[in-house]
């Protein structure tokens, strides 16, 4: 009996002793397969990137990835089994608001940490926010927002279009919050749309002034292309994702010009941006998408959250998190009282550098953006 | 300026319908003389457009990637047919489902591996850039233009082959009495090879067409293999002109739908009700016909003829 207390004291004393060497497990449930899969791929990259950049200090830090296929009902059993048998600490990865709102609420009823490194359903930001609930990305309102804050400086008679689903009608909602100017339509397409002939008629015979789209993955690509082709030259503007760098090359020169909201573009002026810029070149050889971005900051804060506090003292790691002391490739980047970012969300312009599509920010649209959310959540 | 919306919206219907006459017309013809459910012809859809953009990209030809589209997907369908599909004839439909669901898998996960995740690039041909004015002030793509155009001539180059040709006959014989033509002394497993191999190819077709117009990427076959289903359904399993006219119905209802039922409900409603509750009902639109065509003519509008 004397002997094992010795021995639990001694193991005691040592535990305090290297805090920075307790071992840090992550899960990362992302899309790997199906039409989402570039979003997962470039968010599992950048993650995977931010640990090894880190070097030692991110020796600890191990992760295990499994593909959600982006089906929720699988994205809820990867959790379970990674906090079951893999005995992980913090899960993290998911890209789709509707996984997101399957596995995040069970899995911080559990005690486990959740780091979102893209979907940011409102729910979560209000009245469901939990203490061990961080979002690394932004709120899904954010990105509409500043796009509605733009046009309205900027345009007279906007026409506005997105698929009729929740995130859809939440993006126009967003683009309305902050757009106060006429509206010269509002069309609702169907999810997983591919030909929008249709629209784009109903687009040339509106005379609206500029059309704002918010059409994810494939749906943007097929527009954007149509779009160009049709010969309507009615500026498009629209929230990042359309126009991000996994997309842009799909498609092609149509895309130069357009005016679209991020958080982060690649000639973001700070080191963290271009040495993320640099190494996920030389790693990956090719450009980094928004996804990336966010996923690098999220490695980025887990590391930085790991070598503060033992991921076994909750309380103690969460305080970590929260501090939000890393080099963010956002430059400023902290949490508000509901674990959301507050953050500078940027106008970027699509650009055409030698062969290369890519973005280009060219102003402001919101300084140390929170979202609408915070005041329903009860953290403080 | 109404007008020309109008006409504007009904040649967009009418390509909308040609397109799917492509993929349904092979599935058609396949179920039809064959007796076998494909549910993999969105996967040869996709080979035709990877096999398109692949092609484009690498010679800078959009015709070539064309050429290439027809070929590869023709290949496909008969290696498909050798390997997998010719052990399905005799079985039920649930077997044949469920194996050419597994082959959905099968070629979306090798695309992925030979191209990866992304979505690849294919433009217009220069040739077919730019519009052309329509009656009334307004202008119409000539690329739409000309996929309308290539599909009629499909339809009409199908009529000829299935009436005035040897192989066409004997593609009827099949449809009619699957025993007798084989006893007749016909290879019918090399009709059978053919018959796949040609539908794959029209679905490849159709595929490098649109994925010029759309994204090329994993997974871009399902949606219109289900639009397709419809189509067939619509124009009676088994008979192409079926489906030609089961396709532009399908088409032009999709197209107004989604045009038209807005604008209605926007006489009553707040615009942005009127565009969510218009844009729910246009989805459900070609269902609802699909619903009333099989309560009045359960066999679809021309039922084919089996012996």
């Amino acid at each position: 009996m004397k002997r094992l207390i010795a021995a639990s004291l001694a193991a005691l004393a040592l535990g305090v002793s290297a805090v920075s060497a307790e071992p840090v497990k992550v899960g990362l449930i992302t899309t790997l397969s199906g039409g989402g899969a570039g979003l997962g791929v470039d968010a599992r990259d950048g993650l995977m990137l931010a640990l090894k950049n880190a070097g030692d200090a991110a020796k600890d830090i191990t992760v295990v990835t499994e593909d959600d296929g982006q089906k929720p009902e699988l994205a809820v059993q990867i959790a379970d089994k990674m906090i079951q048998s893999d005995q992980v600490d913090i899960l993290t990865g998911i890209i789709w608001s509707n996984l997101a709102m399957a596995v995040v609420p069970s899995a911080v009823a559990q005690g486990k940490f959740y780091l979102s490194v893209n979907a940011g359903p409102s729910p979560l930001a209000g009245p469901q926010c939990n203490e061990n609930y961080f979002n690394v990305a932004y709120q899904n309102d954010n990105f509409h927002e500043a796009m509605g804050q733009y046009a309205n400086e900027t345009y007279k008679n906007t026409i506005i279009m997105a698929p009729n689903y929740p995130a859809g009608t939440d993006s126009l909602t967003g683009f309305k919050r902050y757009y106060k100017n006429t509206l010269a339509g509002e069309i609702y397409t169907q999810v997983g749309q591919t030909d929008y002939a249709a629209e784009i008629a109903q687009i040339r015979a509106s005379g609206a002034d500029s059309l704002f789209i918010f059409l994810p993955g494939g749906m943007g690509i097929a527009f954007m292309k149509q779009y160009a082709q049709s010969g309507v030259d009615i500026p498009v503007i629209g929230p990042g994702f359309s126009f991000s760098q996994d997309v842009l090359p799909a498609i092609g020169d149509g895309a130069i010009g357009v005016k679209n909201s991020a958080s982060w573009a690649k000639d973001l002026d700070n080191a963290a941006s271009k040495k993320f810029v640099e190494t996920f070149q030389a790693e990956y050889g090719r450009l980094p998408s928004i996804y990336a971005a966010q996923a690098y900051d999220t490695g980025s804060l887990i590391v930085s959250a790991a070598n503060k506090a033992s991921v076994k003292d909750a309380a103690a790691f969460r305080a970590a998190l929260k501090a939000a002391d890393f080099e963010s490739v956002r430059g400023k980047f902290s949490f508000n009282t509901n674990n959301h970012p507050i953050q500078d969300i940027y106008v970027r312009e699509v650009v055409k550098e030698g062969d290369v599509l890519t973005n280009k920010i060219i102003a402001t649209a919101f300084t140390d953006h929170g979202d609408a959310y915070a005041e329903q959540c009860s953290l403080k | 300026m109404q007008i020309a919306l109008f006409i504007e919206q009904i040649l967009n219907g009418l390509q909308l319908g040609v397109m799917l006459f492509l993929m349904a017309a092979g599935l058609t013809l396949i179920f039809g003389v064959m007796g076998l459910i494909n549910l993999a012809h969105g996967s040869l859809y996709m080979v035709g457009a990877f096999a398109c953009a692949a092609v484009a990209a690498a010679t800078g030809s959009f015709w070539l990637g064309l050429a290439a589209s027809l070929a590869a997907a023709a290949a496909a369908g008969a290696i498909m047919e050798v390997l997998v599909i010719r052990r399905l004839y005799d079985r039920d439909h649930l077997d044949q489902v469920l194996a050419t669901f597994a082959l959905i898998l099968v070629f979306s996960e090798a695309t992925r591996w030979l191209f990866g995740s992304f979505p690849l690039y294919l433009d217009i041909p220069p040739l077919l850039q730019g519009t052309v004015p329509l009656p009334g002030g307004s202008r119409y793509q000539l690329y739409r233009l000309a996929i309308i155009g290539v599909g009629i001539a499909v339809a009409v180059g199908m009529y000829l082959l299935i009436t005035k040709t040897r192989l066409g006959m004997r593609i009827r014989a099949g449809q009619s009495d699957r025993d007798m033509i084989g006893a007749l002394g016909v290879d019918i497993r090399l009709l059978y090879t053919v018959v796949f191999a040609f539908g794959a190819a029209l679905a490849g077709f159709a595929g490098a067409l649109v994925g010029a117009l759309q994204s090329v990427q994993v997974g871009m076959g399902e949606p219109v293999l289900i639009l397709a289903f419809v189509v067939i359904v619509i124009g009676g399993i088994g008979s192409i002109k079926g489906a030609l006219v089961g396709a532009i119905l399908v088409g032009v209802t999709d197209t107004l739908g989604r045009f038209l039922l807005p604008q209605l409900f926007g006489l009553m409603m707040p615009p942005s009700q009127a565009g969510l509750v218009g844009g729910a009902l246009a989805s459900m639109l070609i269902y609802i016909v699909m619903a009333v065509i099989l309560a009045v003519r359960p066999q679809g509008l021309f039922p084919a003829m089996k012996g």
